[in-house]
């Protein structure tokens, strides 16, 4: 146990996720150690971030403003929609940058054992987008695991009377992996997504 | 014995860490464990798919003091047709999370690891009504746990049924004089229905499907019982009842 300032300091670090009493104290040490400016920028950005970051009336991405960036680029496709499970499938996704339209982001994925159903979704506002905007292609890009297809599947059914194109990412043999490794499912789905060449 | 060899089906997987996953997995002979799958989130991992919810699997683990880790896995049966189909999956997730409540770590139980594999089984070969597979299982489960309903007796005197009454808390139809506060009428077609689920092979469990309203009753009653003996909510219930 420390004294005061410190021992606070070192509290509210432990409570952030994956940060372990051991470790807290050590980020703890090193910003007490740290030039005085560098303290103040890391406070100023952990306050600026929680006040200004919102979440896209459109799309539910973090963002800086009402709408986020790629929502307010005229630039981008509003007739196909990339529907991801979170904020940072998107940031992965914008990093391959291939998808020339605009995301919609979930807020999750159907798990009823953490009590996630397909209310806690923003499957409506979804179905009210696709609705409105004209929308002719909405890719499914969930996590390739039981609660991502499940989830693809329930919204997959829902857009169905819509009539818009609606297709799910791709999975397959990693780039980089030995064919020896994979798993059957893996596999499986790489065969039957084979490709003309 | 530091490592050990084992088969058992991927109940759930929870996230740990950066890349890491803890897996419980329901196996034939060690009862249920939970073991820590090192880098699985990775997409070039070598477990892959191999330790999906709803996979049978077939282990090799290293014993650690307090979660064990998993060095090999190879499937046996990943359940593919189950995969494909919403309702399959809701059905499954129902049978995966029942038996997780009722399952003890480290306690030897083959007989409802067998009733897990039987279940996921009749559900992969596209049954007609995965609901009715789904509660045919949990009504197995409670027998296997020792609170099998009656359905055709009177539960406190034994008189022969048709009673009218069902009560959770008094173990299944009680007749009229025995009926308690928290007893609920029901339909004759409802109580029929469970008792023949509960008689039904899992396999053909599947191949019938009930009138809307008696669905309705016996899915009530069911899920009531159900929550009422394992003392747990089964969350699940609300996927496959829509």
């Amino acid at each position: 146990m420390f004294e005061g300032p410190i021992q606070d300091l070192i509290d509210e670090l432990s409570r952030l996720p994956g940060i372990g009493p051991k470790s807290a104290q050590r980020l703890a040490f090193y910003i007490v150690k740290a030039p005085a400016e560098d303290a103040r920028r890391l406070s100023e950005a952990l306050v600026a971030a929680k006040d200004k970051v919102r979440f896209c009336t459109e799309c539910f991405a973090v963002s800086e403003g009402d709408r986020c960036r790629i929502c307010r680029d005229p630039g981008r496709d509003p007739t196909v929609i990339c529907v991801v499970e979170e904020s940072k499938d998107q940031a992965a996704i914008e990093k391959a940058g291939v998808i020339k339209g605009r995301y919609h982001v979930l807020g999750g994925a159907i798990s009823p054992l953490e009590g996630i159903g397909p209310d806690d979704l923003r499957v409506q506002e979804l179905l009210d987008r696709v609705q409105r905007d004209g929308v002719q292609e909405v890719i499914l890009a969930t996590n390739p695991n039981l609660e991502g297809n499940a989830t693809a599947m329930f919204v997959a059914a829902l857009l169905r009377p819509s009539g818009v194109r609606v297709t799910r990412l791709a999975s397959g043999l990693p780039v980089g992996g030995d064919l020896e490794y994979a798993d059957e499912v893996t596999l499986g789905q790489a065969l039957e997504g084979r490709r003309e060449m | 014995m530091p490592l050990y060899k084992e088969q058992g089906i991927v109940l759930r997987a929870i996230k740990l860490g950066e890349s890491d996953k803890i897996v419980s997995i329901l196996t034939q002979g060690s009862g249920k464990i939970r073991a820590v799958a090192k880098g699985i989130r990775r997409t070039n991992s070598k477990f892959g798919a191999r330790l999906e919810p709803l996979t049978h699997v077939s282990l090799l683990l290293y014993q650690g003091r307090n979660l064990d880790t998993v060095t090999q896995a190879e499937i046996i049966s990943p359940f593919r047709s189950i995969r494909a189909d919403f309702e399959l999956i809701a059905a499954a997730e129902t049978m995966l999370e029942a038996a997780d409540k009722v399952a003890e770590e480290h306690e030897r139980n083959v007989r409802l690891f067998l009733l897990l594999l039987s279940g996921l089984r009749a559900l992969d070969e596209r049954p007609l009504d995965p609901e009715a597979v789904a509660e045919s299982y949990l009504l197995k489960l409670l027998s296997l746990s020792g609170f099998h309903p009656s359905f055709s007796a009177c539960a406190v005197c034994g008189t022969p049924g048709p009673h009218e009454w069902f009560s959770a808390g008094q173990g299944g139809i009680v007749c009229q004089a025995d009926a308690e506060h928290d007893a609920g009428r029901v339909a004759e077609p409802a109580v029929r229905w469970l008792d023949g689920l509960a008689r039904a092979d899992l396999m053909a469990a599947g191949d019938m499907t009930p009138e809307l309203q008696t669905r309705r009753e016996a899915r009530a009653m069911l899920f009531g019982f159900v929550e009422y003996h394992l003392e747990r909510r089964i969350r699940s219930f609300a996927l496959l009842a829509r």
